[in-house]
């Protein structure tokens, strides 16, 4: 949990830096069409240094084609690197799947990722979205709670002296410590593992959302005054905008995070899940189906953290 | 003629951790009608001080401010005020942040055809039509500052407030703008109460000169009228000897009589 716990206070500096990332992407055919407009220079030069335009040309394509080399060749590199440690590991320890079986068995579940024999034996499809159902519904109710109490937290020094020492203490806690009282409360496993979702996801939406508020520009607020506008005016041209990145920091964190916690709940809980099926697959003893289901958390994970990372682009008003 | 804005024995105190801190004392202005007021003194004299007492962002603790005879009792679209650092919203396009504005004051008379044309009208006059639809990141800090002068006007109010509205800009463009500044002053015929630290610009725009004394306490040292003719322009007031006069008396208050020792 020190990894969440870490992310839960990082602050909007992180969408910054995602931001900067996506950008730097965006930037690069500017860069590659700033190239190409050189050669309408050398062109001039031609006449005097014959040759020049022919070298030049070759270079520039030469240049393309690292940029295009920088950009893939060390992900790959990495790619490859981790496939082959996995593959030498594989080969020593005998137990774990090397990477050609485990390619063979995602085969054979991605033929036919929705099948359905009874509660206990679906395909890996119907896991993956009952676990991403469950992260909804518990992230939902998260956001309803604890976008609202970010802004009054932000918005009133009162309620975020009374508050702080209570989050304080409960944000360290490991979500699935709740797990049993969801159990308790609820009666069943089902929303019992929404129910820990609910409270990690809520704790980086409330921070979050309060530092927006707290953050919003004395100048916005003055605008505001001596316009006299209206509460609700106040609210939806100002205050709101103003925050929304920050939220979406907040949510972004939330998403990560219940998706961490998704899977260890589902172990515990049962039922249909990525989590239950990884358990599942380790009672059954077939370990390639648990790397591949290890593939699969990550790759949803990384199209979470994309998404919103995009839907963040796409609502922050310093990039648009 | 009767005073628009009557400011009388205005004292502010500030309660600070050092104990109690008065800003400003015993200070009274009139500014009338049409009349262009600037307030110039040494930094931490409390000139914004005064000004955000006239916006009504803040009470004083002694004394009274009228504007058109009533109480200056909080921050009012008639007392409209361009910020230094111009303020917009950087979420809206330069239009929507006039129409802000302009919704606010005339939403409820008039439709909205009538307020659209109002914004244009205010864009226009400072020469920022052609940026309607851009968003403030995407213009440079003195087309900003502009905006922010069309959605003061476009209101218009009664007085309008500037606080260093030109103080970020460079030289350069600090002089078009207090150029288009006079003009639009000239067409409009408006109020304004200015904060400003540069002797020149002061000189430039104002029909009256008010000096601060350093604070604490600081309050009106003295009173300068700028009797140049308008319309002014930049390039032969620089060799107006009766500019020299002002620029020298201006001077001659901020550096000899209310030399800051610390700073």
């Amino acid at each position: 949990m020190g990894a969440i716990a870490l992310k839960l206070v990082e602050k909007p500096s992180a969408a910054a830096s995602g931001e900067a990332a996506v950008q730097a992407e965006v930037m690069e055919p500017e860069i590659s069409t700033a190239a190409k407009s050189v050669p309408a220079a050398a062109q001039n030069v031609g006449g005097v240094q014959p040759g020049g335009k022919q070298s030049l040309r070759r270079g520039l394509a030469g240049e393309h084609l690292g940029e295009f080399a920088k950009a893939v060749i060390p992900p790959l590199c990495g790619m490859a690197l981790m496939i082959g440690l996995w593959a030498l590991v594989a080969l020593k320890s005998g137990a774990i799947p090397g990477p050609g079986a485990t390619w063979d068995a995602a085969g054979k579940l991605f033929a036919d990722p929705f099948y359905s024999n009874g509660p206990n034996d679906q395909g890996i499809g119907w896991n993956v979205l009952s676990s991403l159902q469950r992260v909804g519904i518990g992230f939902g109710f998260a956001a309803l709670v604890g976008i609202p109490l970010g802004f009054l937290l932000g918005r009133f020094a009162f309620m975020s002296r009374m508050l702080d020492p209570v989050i304080s203490l409960l944000r360290p806690v490991s979500p699935l410590a709740w797990l049993p009282i969801g159990l308790l409360v609820f009666k069943r496993a089902d929303p019992a593992a929404t129910w820990t979702i609910f409270i990690c996801s809520i704790w980086p939406m409330i921070l979050n959302t309060a530092e927006g508020v707290r953050r919003v520009p004395q100048d916005y607020l003055n605008v505001a005054r001596v316009l006299a506008l209206p509460e609700s005016k106040v609210m939806t041209s100002i205050l709101f905008p103003a925050v929304l990145p920050y939220m979406l920091t907040g949510i972004r964190l939330s998403i990560g995070t219940a998706w961490l916690v998704i899977v260890a709940a589902e172990m515990l809980t049962g039922g249909v899940g990525i989590g239950f099926w990884v358990w599942d697959e380790w009672n059954n003893l077939k370990v390639e189906h648990i790397i591949v289901a290890i593939f699969v958390i990550g790759i949803v994970g990384l199209l979470l953290e994309q998404m919103l990372l995009l839907l963040a682009k796409r609502f922050s008003y310093e990039s648009r | 003629m009767k005073p628009l804005v009557k400011v009388e024995n205005v004292e502010q105190t500030f309660v600070t951790r050092q104990g109690r801190f008065t800003a400003l004392q015993n200070i009274n202005l009139d500014v009338f009608e049409g009349e262009v007021v600037t307030l110039i003194g040494h930094s931490g004299c409390g000139k914004s001080t005064l000004l955000n007492l006239l916006a009504g962002l803040t009470r004083p603790t002694h004394g009274v401010l009228l504007c058109d005879n009533r109480e200056i009792a909080g921050p009012a679209p008639e007392r409209a005020v361009v910020f230094q650092n111009h303020s917009l919203l950087p979420w809206m396009t330069c239009f929507e942040n006039v129409m802000l504005a302009v919704e606010r004051v005339f939403g409820r008379k008039e439709r909205k055809a009538k307020l659209e044309a109002r914004v244009i009208a205010a864009l226009e006059m400072v020469h920022m039509g052609h940026a309607r639809n851009n968003y403030p990141h995407e213009i440079s800090g003195g087309m900003k500052q502009r905006v922010g002068i069309a959605r003061a006007f476009a209101m218009e109010p009664r007085i309008l407030l500037m606080d260093e509205p030109f103080g970020a800009l460079d030289a350069l463009t600090r002089a078009s703008l207090q150029d288009e500044l006079n003009g639009v002053l000239a067409k409009t015929g408006a109020t304004v109460v200015m904060v400003t630290h540069d002797v020149d610009e002061a000189v430039l725009l104002s029909d009256r000169i008010v000096m601060l004394t350093n604070g604490p306490a600081a309050t009106i040292g003295e009173i300068l009228a700028v009797d140049l003719p308008r319309p002014r322009d930049r390039l032969e007031l620089a060799h107006d000897p009766r500019f020299a006069a002002c620029r020298a008396s201006v001077f001659e208050f901020l550096y000899r009589k209310q030399l800051k020792q610390a700073a």
